[in-house]
């Protein structure tokens, strides 16, 4: 008997209208994010930091770019070295997270932001001036001591330098 | 009156929907009957073993993610394992459990994308495919909980995983493994008994077991045609000894079978996990090392049971912080080799079908 195929194909129609969808409306909803999210809007701080270049021989890429003089003070270990230039260019950055990884002093973080679209290449690349006065909510990702506090970047308070030592 | 014929060759991609990426395939035909294939590849190529050489033993990972980027995991693993036997490193035993957790929803979710493509190259025009990727997208959701990456993961590195797994995680990988049998039931009941998916893949493209082991095919290709060869009980690594699961095997070899195989290969996965779960122990996920591993002067060679087949790392060590050279013996490539024998004397329309069912990736054809 034919139009069977058809009355069963419609059933399936029938019941997956009233499921609840899986989609989620993208630009007007926010996607769930774990806190160990890998993006872009890196945390630095220059507190910590002693321009010791690690991250940017870490790097597989090699895209971090530094530039000190010396005569900078990292507070929590004395002196060091001042900043010049601290560029990452997430134009060719693959969010690996290796140079969080290699940092030895907690200075460096990932992010969880990953809606950084733009026209031209240049406005791809985070400047050490960027990186100052951006509001810091670093991610979890091999940071145990964020994970421990429970803290979550999506929608967390800014985290000072003080506050994201081990 | 007799009509003279001449065949034609007409070259399939390297942009066409079914290729899964830039493959072309220089074919043949008298009429609609295929008389002979000639894969042409190489379009992807991005000298991913030359790119290894330049980089330390601890950057390749990044590397191995982008080689079969539906199976990062896998790929990790597989490198990982074949610096630790060049080094010999011994990771501890909580990370050798959480990599093999990682490894097995890899495989649950790249054998998800095989289905939904190969119902997609058979004309099922997307519906499939977005029931399995949302079962795709809970996995990804358990990455990005591990390792803070969806796709190109880097999880694993020498000497065991990058940190251990969140608190959430446990919760969330029971609740995973609650519901996802339910979901495996209703593709089967949406497609196992299916009048046009039988009647369009049920003896067609058929692998004969010993063409397939003469192809040196691995993985869901070899054990559809009925050979029992699973990596993970032939040769088991890191924690699969102590584990109990069944390694599914076909019997005609057809596109069926294959379609089958992965959906079995789905439930013991589920298997696994579940036991890896349970048996964690607790303890460091992380053998203390270098961050520039410098293994002594050899080689090494190892392998996985990734979700298509058998992958292998071979690495030469010159000392060096960097591998002097490395081989990667990838499963995709290896497994076109059947291509010609199971496509000659199909259509046309059967050769999408079969190519989808081969299940390849060409991150992993071209490296």
């Amino acid at each position: 008997m034919y139009g069977i195929g058809i009355a069963k194909g419609l059933m399936v129609t029938l019941t997956n209208l009233f499921r609840k969808p899986f989609t989620i409306q993208y630009p007007e909803e926010a996607v769930p994010q774990s806190p160990r999210f890998r993006g872009e809007e890196f945390a630095w701080y220059e507190e910590r930091c002693t321009g010791c270049a690690s991250c940017a021989k870490y790097c597989p890429l090699g895209i971090i770019r530094i530039v000190t003089h010396p005569g900078g003070a990292n507070v929590p270990e004395g002196d060091s070295y001042a900043i010049d230039v601290f560029d990452i260019d997430i134009g060719r950055c693959m969010f690996c997270g290796l140079c969080v990884e290699a940092c030895p002093y907690d200075a460096l973080f990932m992010g969880s932001g990953f809606e950084r679209g733009q026209y031209r290449r240049d406005d791809l690349i985070i400047t050490v001036d960027e990186l100052r006065s951006s509001e810091r909510r670093p991610s979890t990702w091999f940071r145990p001591q964020l994970e421990e506090r429970d803290y979550r970047p999506q929608g967390g308070e800014p985290l000072s330098w003080e506050e994201v030592g081990r | 009156m007799t009509l003279r014929t001449e065949p034609v060759t007409i070259n399939l991609g390297p942009q066409h929907p079914s290729t899964h990426g830039v493959f072309r395939m220089r074919i043949t035909f008298d009429g609609e009957v295929i008389l002979d294939v000639e894969p042409v590849f190489g379009y992807l190529h991005r000298g991913s073993e030359k790119l290894a050489e330049e980089r330390t033993y601890a950057q390749v990972v990044t590397l191995t993610d982008r080689l079969d980027y539906v199976s990062s995991m896998s790929n990790n693993l597989a490198y990982v394992l074949a610096v630790e036997k060049l080094a010999g490193i011994q990771p501890p035993e909580r990370a050798m459990y959480l990599r093999v957790i990682a490894a097995e929803l890899q495989r649950i979710s790249s054998h998800l994308v095989a289905t939904g493509f190969f119902l997609n190259d058979l004309g099922a025009l997307a519906t499939p495919l977005m029931y399995c990727f949302r079962e795709r997208e809970k996995i990804l959701d358990l990455f990005e909980m591990l390792c803070g990456a969806r796709i190109t993961l880097s999880y694993m590195r020498v000497g065991g995983v990058f940190q251990d797994a969140p608190t959430e995680f446990w919760p969330a990988i029971r609740d995973f493994l609650s519901f996802m049998p339910e979901y495996v039931d209703e593709y089967e009941k949406m497609l196992t008994g299916n009048e046009i998916l039988l009647s369009r893949t049920k003896d067609v493209g058929i692998l004969a077991g010993e063409t397939a082991i003469n192809c040196s095919a691995s993985g869901p290709v070899l054990r559809s045609a009925g050979v029992n060869w699973d990596l993970r009980k032939a040769d088991p690594y890191d924690v699969y000894d102590r584990l109990e699961f069944d390694v599914p095997v076909g019997t005609v070899g057809d596109n069926y079978d294959r379609y089958l195989l992965r959906i079995a290969e789905i439930r013991q996965s589920l298997r696994i996990i579940e036991q890896c779960v349970d048996q964690i122990p607790e303890g460091p996920v992380r053998e203390r090392i270098p961050n520039l591993v410098r293994p002594p002067v050899g080689d090494a060679y190892a392998h996985v049971e990734s979700p298509k087949g058998e992958l292998g790392f071979y690495l030469v060590s010159d000392g060096s912080i960097a591998p002097y050279r490395c081989k990667i013996r990838s499963p995709s490539l290896i497994n076109l080799t059947v291509l010609r024998d199971i496509l000659i004397g199909w259509k046309l329309a059967d050769m999408i079908v079969t190519f989808g069912s081969i299940d390849i990736n060409m991150g992993e054809v071209d490296r």
